[in-house]
Parts: C-alpha cells; structure tokens; sequence
C-alpha cells in the first residue's frame, strides 16, 4: 500500500514538473476560473466530511473540521 | 423537529425579502449587500455492529439530518478595501440506537436523539491592491451534553499577478461535555437532567498553513499542514469497555492528542470538458494512528451550465495502539477504546454530484443562481455502511 502512494506522490511532482510554470495572465485563467477548478471543497460537501471525520480517526487539512462542537454520535 | 422547520423557513423568508430589498439601494457598493446565500442539507444513514457504547458489539444505527443557512455580505470602503462578512446557522438533528443503551431504562436528549445548533460569523478584510487579507471568526456549538466555543484568526497573500497564495490560520475550540456514563457505572444515579452530570473540558487548538499556485494555464494545486493540539477529556464517557477478565469500566483515554495531517489537492483542466481533480493526505498524531487519504473527482461538463462529477475516495488507518476488540483489553492497562472509528481499516467512497447553473436561475427564480446535489456510499472493512445525500441551493 505505501508504495502505491508514494508512486502516486511521484506521479504528482513529475506531473507538476512536466509542465511548465507560465505564469498566466488573468485573460488566460478561463480554464483555472472555472467553478469546478476550485482548490477546496465545496459546500455541498460539508457534511460528508463532517460524518468522515467521526467515522475516521483522521481529520484536517481541508478535509473536516480539526475540533469543535462534537455532533459526534 | 417542527421548530426547525419553521426556523429555517423564517431564515428562507428573511433571506428573501432581503434580496428584494436591495433592488433600490443607491449606494450599494458602500453599504453591505448580498453576494450570495448557500441553503445546504444533508440526510445521512449509518449501519454497523461494533457500537462502542456497547463494548465493540451492538448495532450503531444512526441517522442525521443535517440543514444549514450561510449568508454571505461584502462592501467596498472609500480605501477599496472589501469587507465580507458571513453568517451561518446549522442544526442536526440524529436518531440513534446505541445512544439509547447508555441507560435503557431513560428515553431522553441525551440517548436516542439529541439536535445540535452551531450560528458562526466571520469578518475578513481584504486589500484588494496589495493583495493581503485579514480576517476573523467566531461560533458557538450546543446540544444536550456537549457545548463548544470557538474563535479564530486568519491572514492571507496573494501574489502580483495572482499565481500564488498564501494564507495562516489560528483557531481554538473551548469545549465543555457532560461526563455522561454507562447506567451501571454510576454512583451517584439522581436521574437525566443537564444538572444531574459532572462536566469535563476539552480544548482544541490548531494552525492551519495553505499554499496555492498556479501552474499553467490548465494546472494548479494547493498544499495543505495543520498542527492541532487537543487537551483535556478526550475520550466518551458512555463508551463501555467489557476487560478479558469479566470486570467493565468506561473508555479512558490520555488527556493530550497531538495531531498532524498535511494534504495536496492538484486540479487539472483537460480539454474543454473534464477536470481531473485529485486531493491526497498523509495523516499522523501521537496515539500511534495514521493515515492515508486519497480521492479523484472528473467533473464532466455536459453543457455549459450542468456538470456530472463521479468522484472515488480510498481511505487506510492504522488504528491508536489504545485499541482492542470486545473482550480483548487487559484490566491491567492504562488506556482502552473499543471505538471502531479509531481501530485498523480501509474504507471506500463511492459517489456523484449533479451541478445546475442554468443562466436565468432555477425554478423561475432569477436569485436561485445554482443547485447541486450529491450522493456518497461509503463502506468500511470492519462492516460499517453509510449512505449521505446532501443538496446546495445557492441564491445570489
């Protein structure tokens, strides 16, 4: 299982060097603007990370809240 | 479960006659407006046999209905500074039948279901020239045995030509819960009230530290490290441990729980249709349990305003060395959980979500702008299977 995502690790940083860093104007971001290219969840998903959360004992960057408030049944 | 109905259709209501009030305002890009409200609402559905309350074994049949409303407001100062604000109000209400074995002999809000409401607010200023933002937040979480008050901090910077951010987070939770235990391990018994419990406190706090970059025109993605640090009763009263030698006491775990997860999301734009959005952590914390997260969504778009995104998450923990099985710990030990969410198991999510942007609104009405609905099936090795139906209406 480890080397599974330490290939998926590879796959990402060799993607990311592959291409290349162009720094795109603002009139280039169409793509990159698009609703679905947002770099967080969206909030119909908040409370599928909530139940994660509970359901599994990690918790945090961007995926669930980190404490607070239990609602942990 | 009637008075939360009506509550949220007031909000819905007020919501409403704010956005028609709104129309004649002449000055509105000085005065706080209306960007945008989110009505969000979840139905959610578990089953399994390893409930905690019951030593491991047990069904944990649990449903939650979950509903909140997030009101979104900005306006521009004479410095072009903007200035948001946001509101939010939440309620879930769950019915659950391990709860209502803590003690069988009392149906209350405290063992077959309980409703928790959690309002927040946040204040964020943003110098839309330099780039670097500056906000603040608080909320405020109650149900029967558990009350939660948090507070938190944030900066943030965006780069000149707006490739690149970086944002710092701080953020505390001051709990209190009632030390509710199993019926037969208490002493001093007076009865089910708020007041007939000893209180305990549980305080979490974390920094959050978030860096995007844009890679290309059709790539970007973010890096994710939060550092939490939890004091105080950490573990849940009515848990039951069942020792190998017949005896039973409630869960008891350490007073301190550091934790560390650090994440990176990667999207990438492929041709005029599909994004590939991808989100991996690695997970660690000092009760020995650690994680790994992985996930890939394809957003589909099959028109210009309607998406299909199938998505796939694949979860494995390596469960708290304070875990054993029913029957399995030593009276002998220091800490023991039966709890199944902190044991050794892989899980999968398996799911989909439709988006509706239709460009004159939803349902003939022009400020309902967006709705998207989302379906997830989620299955664990140790039995456990969910099902959560969520749906966002977005009003602009």
């Amino acid at each position: 299982m480890k080397t599974i995502f330490k290939l998926a690790i590879a796959l990402v940083i060799c993607t990311i060097s592959i291409s290349s860093c162009t720094t795109p104007k603002q009139y280039q971001k169409m793509y990159l603007n698009d609703a679905e290219m947002e770099l967080a969840p969206r909030k119909v998903e908040k409370f599928e990370l909530n139940f994660q959360a509970y359901r599994e004992g990690a918790s945090g960057a961007s995926s669930g809240k980190t404490g607070g408030g239990c609602g942990c049944n | 479960m009637r008075k939360i109905s009506f509550a949220v259709i007031g909000l819905y209501l007020g919501i409403l006659s704010a956005f028609s009030q709104q129309k004649d305002t002449s000055y509105k890009n000085k005065n706080l407006k209306i960007d945008e409200v989110n009505f969000v609402t979840s139905y959610y559905h578990q089953e399994g046999d390893h409930s905690p309350v019951t030593g491991g074994i047990g069904t944990e049949k649990l449903s939650d209905y979950a509903t909140t409303i997030e009101l979104k407001l900005s306006k521009y100062d004479k410095k072009l500074l903007k200035h948001e604000v946001n509101f939010e109000l939440g309620i879930d209400h769950y019915t659950s039948a391990s709860s209502d074995k803590i003690d069988p002999n009392t149906i209350s809000s405290a063992s077959s279901a309980d409703t928790r409401i959690y309002p927040s607010a946040s204040y964020t200023i943003t110098n839309l020239n330099k780039g670097s933002s500056i906000g603040a937040n608080a909320s405020f979480s109650k149900e029967f045995d558990y009350a939660s008050i948090g507070s938190g901090l944030s900066i943030g910077k965006t780069s000149k030509n707006k490739n690149t951010d970086i944002s710092f987070k701080v953020q505390a939770y001051l709990d209190k819960l009632l030390v509710i235990l199993p019926v037969e391990l208490r002493t001093n018994y007076a009865g089910s009230r708020r007041k007939d419990y000893a209180s305990a406190s549980r305080n979490s706090f974390s920094t959050s530290l978030g860096f995007s970059q844009v890679v290309n025109t059709r790539l970007q993605l973010a890096l994710l490290l939060d550092l939490v640090y939890q004091d105080g009763y950490l573990g849940t009263p009515f848990h039951r441990i069942y020792f190998n030698n017949g005896s039973e006491k409630n869960e008891n775990l350490p007073s301190t729980r550091f934790k560390i997860p650090a994440g990176i999301r990667v999207n990438y734009f492929a041709g005029d249709k599909v994004i590939f959005k991808t989100y991996y952590r690695y997970y660690k914390d000092d009760w020995g349990l650690t994680a790994h997260t992985a996930s890939l969504e394809i957003p589909v778009k099959l028109n210009s305003f309607v998406s299909f995104s199938p998505f796939y998450r694949y979860y494995a923990q390596t469960g708290t060395r304070y875990y054993a099985p029913y029957l399995s710990h030593s009276a002998l030990e220091a800490y023991y959980t039966t709890d199944d969410d902190l044991s050794t198991f892989n899980s999968t999510t398996i799911g989909a979500g439709l988006r509706l942007v239709p460009p004159g609104g939803l349902f003939h009405s022009k400020h309902l702008n967006m709705l998207e609905v989302r379906y997830a099936h989620y299955n664990r090795t140790d039995g456990l299977i969910s099902n959560i139906i969520s749906l966002n209406f977005k009003f602009k």
